[in-house]
């Protein structure tokens, strides 16, 4: 089997393995051909966020995903490259402590079988950064806070154990939910299952209901409501 | 800038430490060879033991015995008494963090039941325990604003010696992963929480990649004493093409295990050692070994165990609501470690120890499962606390001078081996003869064999080396190092399994299968005199 893996220049593989994973395959290259091949790896079960590549534009686990003759693999992008397919994380990471994406106080109060659930899914994330490389507004905007974080701070928004929720409404008003065009680029490629723009969505609610509204619309009243009536 | 506290290790252990020493009051810094979510915990998917009864009735009484039945005489009854009675403090104080456990119908923490345990008893959350603990341990490290530098491996702790020629740790030197460069953080006091060592057994075993042993190494290399490092638990239950784990809450629901001719064969739920060695019979007797789960049904696996279900269709093509899963025993946990006191320091003063790399003595010759995730946090509280401690009254001086150059020496020195021989085929190599020689079932002619191809390959080390000879995140370099910290711990692994002439929990010797507690009642301790490895047993 032939793979490309775009290193400085895109280099081809061959590697005599039959429906391997990608890491099997990374693996096999880096031990038996060309131990320069440089790559990060960790779980091997998709838990560790660590192998997060792009398979023919895709963002991928390279532990969770089989390998299929011609594949071109690439770093995620919209984040530095340190090398070959090893990004530097650290930025996207600096997100989570920008969103405040932890729970404020401490608190055992008894959540029902219900409440666990409203944040199950959320609560899976890995951290790989699949997300922020398909995100067409962080391409654009570094600074916005981006799918993983605001995904973890609605984990904590929706946690009936959370006290400072306001405040966590706040936190997200500036290069937040608003940025956000609800493209689902981040639903799609997300190894666990999470969307981010769902969650967007309903952190977009909650803001509403504190009273905040989005301010790309505010700019259009010109003082005037949709409907018509003056605003004060 | 010298930190008060420096943790080496960002795992479960390490990060409940360093919340626990930055709430002592002292300026922490994290180091870890990963990003702090990528560690060995995320994996853990069973649970975490507490006698919380909330799914019958339970006890902490219950707990401990259950416990020291397991370790079959090896464990400390104050250590595992500790441990058990803070165990539901420990899960509520997950919990008021915001771990998402699971719940039952009336709103309590859901709890079931792993190999050995008397009571439904771990706390879980689905088969995501670890990582769901991991995260919300990491959200609380930022919310604590506690500096963490990723990507830096460990090289060695920093020593110097007091007036009276006692060595203490005041730091460390680490491999910038990212630079090439080396550096030396200076801090009063050192926790070492870099996990264990498993990956020893190369592809047998269910462990990440970076589970290498490098702290444990390190810390003999700088003084500490190790302990019952020959104690190595199989899992039973790990997919037989790639070692993948499937969790022991797969049989505690009512998983069958089933050979060939489909006969059940031993009773799923016994400890680990007892289930896996039943297995490695089997298996020995040509027979193929399934987990059967499907008779759960649909519903009840989603619910409870869905990353199983991936798991079993990637790596083996099937489905376990509607086929069997191939499984075989693989190295999943070691006992042994770092010896620490009731304060969880080591033998040199001021390096701390906590976690998988550390034997705090409460998993003995076989742990329970759901204990090493309460382990890490029951300890990691200690382990910050102490080393918090230690540091408010430190007033020694710190000189990293000539290790900082002798680090310096070594990563320059080693990309200048001669790469004659390829240490990739022996790491697997090494794998290989441990799986089947000190693994599940081991004799004396075998420990022997593999000590001797231990020792030679010892010798070869400067023909091998890293290929790769960029400056620049060089993985190979680092898997080189890491080798080579394997290949130091074989050696003590081997010297223990062949000095422990009896069968005990997870060291069963064939060749001997009684437990033989007039001699060896007693703890396997190893340290290094002028590079020379010491072994004795004590009490």
């Amino acid at each position: 089997m032939k793979i490309k893996i775009q290193r400085e220049e895109v280099t081809e593989y061959e590697v005599a393995l039959e429906n391997a994973t990608l890491l099997e395959l990374l693996n096999e290259i880096k031990t038996k051909q060309d131990a320069t091949l440089t790559y990060s790896s960790g779980c091997r079960s998709s838990v560790c966020g660590s192998c997060s590549v792009r398979v023919n534009g895709k963002e991928v686990l390279a532990c969770g995903y089989k390998v299929q003759e011609g594949d071109l693999v690439e770093p995620l992008q919209n984040v530095s490259v340190l090398r070959d397919l090893v990004v530097d994380m650290e930025r996207a990471y600096e997100f989570n402590q920008k969103a405040k994406a932890w729970q404020t106080n401490e608190s055992n109060i008894a959540l029902t079988q219900e409440d666990e659930k409203r944040n199950e899914v959320q609560s899976d994330c890995i951290l790989c950064g699949s997300c922020y490389s398909a995100c067409p507004v962080y391409a654009v905007n570094e600074e916005f806070l981006g799918p993983f974080a605001l995904t973890r701070v609605w984990r904590y928004v929706s946690d009936a154990r959370e006290a400072g929720v306001s405040a966590k409404i706040d936190t997200i008003q500036t290069n937040g939910v608003w940025d956000c065009t609800l493209c689902s680029a981040c639903t799609v490629v997300c190894p666990q299952g999470i969307s981010s723009k769902a969650d967007i969505e309903k952190l977009r609610s909650k803001s509403a209901i504190q009273g905040y509204s989005d301010p790309s619309f505010a700019n259009f009243g010109g003082g005037f409501g949709f409907d018509g009536s003056p605003s004060f | 800038m010298r930190s008060d506290v420096l943790i080496i290790g960002a795992g479960g252990a390490g990060l409940v430490a360093a919340i626990n020493a930055h709430e002592s009051g002292a300026k922490v810094r994290i180091i870890t060879k990963e990003y702090p979510t990528r560690s060995q915990t995320s994996m853990a998917q069973g649970g975490i033991n507490a006698a919380l009864g909330n799914a019958s009735v339970d006890s902490i009484e219950a707990h401990v015995q259950n416990t020291l039945k397991s370790a079959h005489g090896l464990a400390n009854e104050e250590m595992v008494r500790f441990m058990c009675e803070q165990a539901p403090v420990a899960v509520n104080w997950l919990d008021s963090i915001g771990v998402c456990f699971s719940r039952t119908k009336d709103a309590k923490i859901a709890q079931r039941t792993l190999g050995g345990a008397s009571a439904p008893r771990a706390c879980y959350a689905q088969d995501y325990t670890g990582l769901k603990i991991l995260h919300t341990l990491y959200d609380r490290v930022l919310a604590c604003g506690i500096e963490i530098l990723s990507e830096r491996y460990l090289l060695n702790f920093i020593t110097n010696t007091d007036e009276y020629n006692k060595p203490y740790a005041c730091g460390a030197t680490v491999l910038n992963i990212r630079t090439g460069e080396v550096e030396s953080y200076e801090s009063a006091s050192v926790i070492v929480a870099t996990g264990g060592y498993s990956r020893i057994y190369d592809k047998h075993s269910t462990n990440a990649v970076g589970t290498t042993g490098d702290g444990i190494a390190a810390a003999i290399r700088a003084g500490a004493r190790l302990s019952d490092m020959e104690f190595i638990q199989f899992h039973p239950t790990a997919l037989k093409n790639s070692s993948i784990l499937i969790s022991e809450s797969a049989r505690g629901a009512g998983g069958h295990l089933l050979n060939s001719k489909g006969e059940r064969f031993t009773n799923e739920l016994a400890p680990r050692d007892e289930v896996a060695r039943a297995i490695h019979n089997e298996i020995e007797k040509g027979e193929d070994i399934f987990l059967d789960i499907r008779h759960l049904g649909e519903t009840f696996i989603d619910e409870e165990l869905p990353q199983e279900r991936k798991l079993a269709k990637l790596y083996e093509n099937v489905d376990p609501v509607y086929d069997l899963i191939p499984v075989k025993p693989v190295a999943h946990y070691t006992m042994g470690g770092i010896e620490v006191d009731a304060n969880s320091q080591t033998k040199l003063r001021g390096l701390f120890a906590v976690g998988e790399c550390a034997n705090h003595r409460v998993h003995g010759a076989n742990r329970l499962g759901g204990n090493s995730l309460l382990e890490l946090v029951v300890f990691g509280k200690q382990a910050g606390e102490s080393a918090a401690e230690y540091a408010k009254k430190f007033t020694k001086s710190i000189d990293i001078t000539l290790q900082t150059k002798s680090a310096n020496n070594f990563i320059t020195g080693v990309k200048y081996f001669t790469n004659q021989i390829d240490f990739y085929q022996k790491r697997e190599f090494i794998g290989n003869i441990f799986y089947n020689n000190a693994g599940i079932s081991r004799d004396e002619m075998g420990l022997k064999a593999v000590l001797g191809a231990i020792r030679q390959i010892q010798k070869e080390i400067p023909f091998m080396g890293p290929k790769d000879k960029s400056k620049v995140y060089n993985t190979n370099l680092v898997e080189f190092i890491e080798f080579g910290n394997m290949v130091e711990l074989c050696e003590i692994i081997l010297v223990c399994a062949i000095s422990r002439n009896e069968s005990r929990g997870a060291h069963f010797r064939a060749d001997i299968p009684q437990e033989n507690d007039m001699a060896y009642k007693a703890h396997t301790i190893t340290w290094k005199e002028d590079s020379v490895l010491c072994a004795d047993f004590m009490e």
